[in-house]
């Protein structure tokens, strides 16, 4: 319940963070909104030495539209996300992913970037993400470099984020016209956490999918797009069939996990089940049917 | 190593000297004697310990007292200065004494304190609405369906009240 | 009791409520004493090992420790945890306070530091290192009781605790004469109680008075100070015990653990207060557990559904060492396997298992969830069985009303009861019928809807004293106070069962006062007389009712007083709106406060009767009551993940008369979820290592608000003949009836699959995997899209089923 001692610092801007990373190196640890990190010291699974808190920087917390895109800083909170009428109206799949997070409290506390730069391999976030193909913006002393989602998740709990980097900002693309998106969760009933969540992307054009991403969370030690899927939805017709049949592939060349909560083979299986209700889901959107 | 911070809990504001890594919920609780808020876990999932942060629920057990610096903290001792309530008890502390929201009690502010959240949200919750929002709050007694009467009628008053 | 009445039956708004929903309620941890330090147990990570050494130099030497303990340094001075059961060639299984060279479950405290503060307790704890040599941990309760398995308690030969039969009837004729035999297999998993509140400890020793003040988290103060004064060898009389507002107990609270001891002795030997709380991960692992049994179960049934004779071999998994109560909850499983039926033979052996584990104990429930879910379960198998009805065959086999008092061949005799009406209601309630219909027409469209019916009886109101460890009577004294308020002192102890408002009720209608006029005190052995706790739902059966006897001695003592003054016959008093009124004749009535302050100044008190206006009854129940109801719910199974989801819930519980309906309502509501928690999320399990890998609420899921739909609770009224005020108990009965009504449901559901039983908890891979093992159903043609991947997943099926076999 108590965390180890630490030497608290709270940077007032990213410049000062960027000094504070480069001093005390691997022995600190950023802290966002705290709901990755606070648990894992209260239990004693980590001790940093130092905490740096990105709470008192200025200027990383907006969500704002930049030539076809919508930019959102990484201080962001879920619930902000969750109830944001900007992200509702241009990129929806985003406030229903961090509306499947946790609960109300966790919401109100947690971060967008905290949440990507742990990397939990069961946060809904990093399906959103890949089904988006976002773009995540890391600085640091030394500049910015641009990664690409897909890049961003190396593997569990692990990202391109370098020794130094501070994660900054999301950009994901707006919402197009005869576009539709969805993201569709089997929760751990109790953690909350994902066992398998799915997030779909489609653009129709003349009943055709022209554009097919999708983001699988919970089922593998990494987020990932499920390519397979895509490709064989790619330029095809959208009904049911070929989505049943293309979805049944989600899963495939993935070493999926197993825990107590789910094996391998139902997370495989639900990895399927949940293509298949994300992308029936995003099509009818996409087709302007209320759903 | 001890970092100052300012808070303004229940209206009055405080100023104290903290060990960085002290959690809200044992700076309001050990450091200001507000002993309403409880503790019930160590990770994030029971809700006991759920304050409102300048109006929003959290859990004072996964924050730090130092993240608050600055904030604006309502505790249970303080949710009846909330909305007018002329001293008396918030609408949404009336509806579980009459509909009997609580019996052991341990959770009861937590939940008292979400559902505070929820109205200031949303007027006129469904049960599904209700439901969904105390989703973060545990409770071991009541199997939930007299909460969720308390905060339908809670919501009634403040309508109520409001006209 | 009054025909008409004011108060009692009437859904009055708790007295206890404005506190707590303010916020200015104190529970253990909320209490702070002067110079007060604070404890911290070290706790072993092995399931079976040896200790080898503790080293607690660089602990001791830590900022703000006060110092290191281990049971070294309590050699002779805390005697071993206590354990009130009583059978026959029961083994030993001592548990030290703190280990003795050998650690036997996860979660067994080898040390404890003291420190002055929370934080720096908490970083002294990691430097005090213990050296463990691992032992074979004995996880599986079969494997424990078979030859070979290393033996957790020497001098013992094996790890059986205890063998318990019992056999009632002719088991041989039954069997010999049955048309059909139904074998089953059913287990019960082991839970953890969950309340809210952790358990802590504070104790204060003052040197001076030589007392001894202990506040804990409990729900028996005064046994708790019986045995403190035992196991620290205090002398009793300077031993007090408070239960400051207990955050549920649901039977985790009702016991001696060894934290209460140490923390006493502590207070005692450091002279400075002391504080304990329990963090939720000791919760999990070292607060007792609840069910954990296997049951192997044999019926003999004739062809039209009646019940002849049933056979029950169970195994109940006792963890490593007895807690209070520990080997005596599979003998209440023992008890209650008739359930609500006539059978006129049964034969039943428990064995008990010694594990590697935490011990099991009294979890809401204790021993008769277990009881009737297996019963229940059987039902539902023979129904099946015989292709009949699950609501058709139990009105086969109940007893008619008229023949209660009823004796089951497990020689527990039913107070009273009418099941038929209750299962009628449930039925009618619910819409059975329609449900049923429903039911066809929805699997036709390959939707798979579940209708599961139970119907229970169990024991409360523990007890009559002959069937109770501790006895089971309960106390109260009432006294009256000069100024007319009125204070109920009661033995029970509650914890969020609303007594201090319904006692309140009982005080004001027999003295014609308001419930606001009447106090009642419970959780302080200083203040309140000897009694018993709150548990196995006997608070107002035995408690309540002793409190009403006292209550009436007053009521007549203060007749006999206005009856001297006035001349009139005191049976010919009204009690009312605070005076004592005549019948007959208005001029031969006085206020009560002149009535009150005769017995005070008493100067004009009929000869030989005793000043002052206080009343003490210790009640004995003749025997223990037998609550009975019926429970209908529905569930609808998502045949794609295994989902089970719970779409209705209908409740008709019978309590005998009830004080408060709000608060019956409440534990009814609160009683069901907590089953629901059982049947559908709940388990703890441990891995082959006797790891708790559930052991924190990231793993272990509990309902949340969201798991239940709108509840429908309705009441018969069958008065118990076993106290005055006819009521039976309710604090369990939701928690007895509604395990079986879910699983029996879901089995409903998975019917068409070929599915007979299914394990609790019901989680989604599980029946995803029963969906899939069995033969698809048989269902109308849907379309084409959504008909194929039906097929694909049968021989996805396949191909799992050929990679098992490589």
């Amino acid at each position: 319940m108590i965390p180890a001692a630490f030497e608290y610092h709270a940077p007032k801007n990213l410049e000062e963070a960027f000094r504070l990373l480069d001093r005390h190196g691997d022995e600190a640890k950023l802290l966002a909104g705290g709901h990755s990190l606070l648990p894992m010291m209260k239990l004693r699974l980590a001790a940093p030495r130092f905490v740096i808190d990105l709470g008192r920087l200025k200027g990383l917390d907006y969500i704002r539209e930049e030539q076809g895109h919508m930019v959102i800083g990484a201080m962001v909170k879920h619930a902000e996300i969750e109830h944001s009428s900007l992200l509702r109206a241009k990129c929806p799949l985003l406030p229903e992913a961090a509306a499947a997070i946790g609960d109300v409290q966790v919401r109100n506390r947690g971060t967008i970037g905290g949440s990507l730069a742990h990397a939990d391999p069961a946060a809904d976030y990093p399906a959103a993400i890949l089904g988006l193909d976002a773009v995540m913006e890391l600085q640091s002393n030394s500049g910015s470099r641009t990664v690409s989602a897909e890049d961003f998740f190396v593997d569990m709990l692990t990202t391109q984020l370098r020794p130094g980097e501070i994660l900054t900002q999301i950009r994901v693309p707006v919402i197009g016209k005869g576009s539709g998106t969805a993201y569709c969760k089997l929760p751990q009933l109790a953690s909350g956490y994902a066992v398998v969540g799915v997030a779909a992307r489609v653009t129709l054009a003349n009943g055709k999918l022209a554009q097919v991403t999708i983001g699988v969370t919970g089922v593998g030690p990494k987020a990932y797009r499920a390519e397979n899927v895509e490709n064989a939805l790619r330029g095809k017709k959208a009904s049911d069939k070929s989505v049943a049949e293309a979805a049944r592939h989600a899963a495939h060349g993935i070493d999926a996990l197993a825990d107590l909560h789910a094996s391998a083979d139902y997370r495989r299986e639900m990895a399927g089940v949940f293509t298949r209700r994300a992308l029936a889901l995003a099509i009818a959107r996409a087709a302007g049917k209320k759903a | 190593m001890s970092v100052e911070i300012q808070v303004r809990v229940n209206g009055q504001p405080r100023q104290s000297t903290v060990e960085p890594r002290t959690l809200l919920v044992h700076y309001l609780r050990d450091v200001l004697g507000l002993t309403g808020t409880h503790v019930g876990c160590e990770t994030s999932l029971c809700g006991a310990c759920t304050v409102l942060l300048d109006g929003r629920a959290v859990k004072s057990c996964t924050m730090l007292a130092v993240q608050a610096d600055g904030a604006n903290i309502t505790t249970i001792e303080g949710v009846s200065g909330l909305n007018g309530s002329n001293g008396g008890l918030h609408p949404v502390q009336e509806g579980f004494w009459e509909k009997h929201g609580l019996q052991c009690g341990f959770c009861t502010p937590g939940m008292i304190c979400a559902s505070v959240e929820l109205l200031s949200k949303n007027p006129n919750p469904s049960e599904a609405e209700i439901r969904h929002a105390l989703h973060g709050n545990l409770c071991r007694c009541t199997g939930y369906q007299k909460i969720v009467e308390s905060v339908r009628y809670a919501a009634g008053k403040m309508k109520a009240r409001k006209r | 009791m009054a025909t008409a009445t004011k108060f009692i039956g009437k859904p009055l708004k708790r007295k206890e409520d404005p506190r707590l929903i303010q916020g200015i309620a104190h529970y253990v941890d909320d209490l702070v004493l002067a110079g007060m330090l604070h404890a911290g147990f070290v706790r072993s990570p092995h399931a079976h090992a040896v200790v080898k050494s503790i080293d607690s130099t660089k602990a001791q030497s830590a900022p703000g420790v006060v110092g290191v303990f281990t049971a070294e340094d309590f050699r002779g001075q805390i005697g071993i945890v206590p354990c009130a059961a009583q059978l026959p060639d029961l083994k030993g299984a001592p548990r030290p306070v703190l280990a003795t060279g050998r650690v036997r479950f996860v979660g067994e405290a080898v040390a404890v530091v003291v420190a002055s503060d929370r934080y720096a307790l908490r970083d002294a704890m990691d430097l005090v290192e213990v050296d463990y040599e691992p032992l074979t941990p004995v996880v599986d309760p079969e494997k424990a009781i078979s030859k070979n398995a290393p033996v957790l308690h020497e001098p013992s030969a094996d790890n059986v605790s205890f063998r318990w039969e019992l056999e009632g009837g002719d088991v041989k004729r039954a069997f010999k004469q049955a048309d059909k035999v139904i074998r089953q297999r059913i287990l019960n998993q082991r839970l953890v109680p969950m309340a809210m509140e952790p358990r802590g400890v504070l104790a204060e020793y003052k040197r001076g008075e030589k007392t001894l003040t202990v506040w804990s988290s409990t729900q028996i103060p005064h046994l708790l100070k019986t045995q403190l004064a035992a196991m620290l060898g205090t002398p009793e009389h300077s031993v007090r015990v408070i239960t400051p507002e207990v955050g549920g107990g649901f039977g985790s609270k009702l016991n001696v653990y060894p934290e209460e001891a140490i923390v006493a002795h502590l207070a005692m030997r450091l002279g400075h207060p002391v504080k304990w709380m329990e963090s939720r991960r000791e919760n999990f692992v070292c607060t007792i557990h609840g069910r954990d049994q296997i049951a192997d179960v044999e019926a003999a049934v004739s062809k039209d559904g009646t019940l002849l004779g049933t056979k029950w071999r169970i195994i109940a998994d006792l963890g490593a060492y007895y807690q209070l109560l520990t080997p005596l909850v599979p003998t209440l499983t023992g008890l209650m396997l008739a359930g609500s039926y006539k059978v006129p033979a049964i034969k039943i052996e428990i064995i008990g298992a010694l594990t590697n584990k935490m011990a099991t104990d009294a979890y809401r429930g204790a021993g008769r969830p277990e009881a009737t879910y297996y019963v229940e379960r059987l039902m539902d198998l023979i129904a099946a069985e015989l292709k009949m009805d699950p609501a058709e065959i139990r009105r086969k086999n109940f007893p008619l009303p008229k023949e209660f008092p009823y004796t089951t061949p497990t020689g527990v005799a039913y107070d009273s009861a009418n099941y038929q009406r209750s299962l009628d209601i449930a039925l009618k309630k619910s819409g059975y019928a329609k449900l049923r219909k429903e039911q066809a027409a929805l699997r036709k469209q390959g939707r798979y809807l579940g209708i599961g019916v139970s119907t229970y009886v169990e024991i409360c109101a523990m007890g009559p004293s002959s069937a109770m460890p501790a006895g089971g009577w309960e106390s109260a004294t009432v006294r009256v106070e000069p100024t007319g308020k009125v204070t109920i002192l009661t033995g029970a102890s509650p914890h969020g069962q609303g007594q201090e408002t319904s006692f309140a009720q009982m005080g004001a209608e027999v003295l014609g006062l308001t419930p606001d006029d009447v106090n009642v005190v419970h959780g302080d052995t200083g203040a309140v007389p000897y009694g018993i706790g709150t548990f196995g739902s006997r608070g107002t059966a035995v408690g309540g009712t002793a409190a009403y006897m006292s209550l009436v001695k007053l009521r007549d003592k203060l007749a006999k007083i206005v009856g001297h003054l006035t001349g009139e016959d005191p049976k010919n008093f009204v009690f009312g709106g605070g005076s004592i009124s005549s019948k007959s004749s208005a001029n031969k009535s006085i206020s009560l406060g002149e009535a009150i302050g005769a017995a005070y100044t008493a100067k004009t008190l009929p000869q030989g009767m005793e000043p002052g206006l206080e009343a003490t009854t210790f009640f004995e129940p003749t025997n223990f009551t037998f609550p009975f109801g019926a429970h209908v719910c529905v569930v609808e199974i998502d045949a794609e993940t295994g989902g089970v989801r719970l779409l209705k819930y209908v409740a008709v519980d019978d309590c005998g008369n009830v004080l408060n309906p709000l608060l019956v309502e409440g534990q009814v509501h609160g009683g069901i979820v907590q089953s629901v928690g059982q049947a559908m999320f709940e388990e703890a399990v441990y891995d082959e290592h006797g790891q708790l890998i559930t052991g924190e609420l990231m793993d272990y899921a509990i309902p949340r608000a969201d798991a239940m739909p709108w509840m429908e609770t309705h009441r018969t009224v069958t008065p118990s003949p076993v106290n005055p005020l006819g009521v039976k108990g309710v604090g369990e009965a939701g928690t007895i009836g509604a395990t079986p009504a879910i699983i029996n449901a879901v089995v409903d559901a998975l019917a068409p699959f070929g599915v007979r039983h299914v394990d609790m908890p019901v989680k989604r891979e599980r029946i995803w995997k029963l969906m899939r093992r069995k033969a698809a159903p048989k269902r109308a043609p849907r379309a084409a899209a959504k008909a194929k991947p039906k097929k694909k997943s049968k021989s996805a099926a396949r191909r799992r089923t050929s990679r098992r076999a490589r």
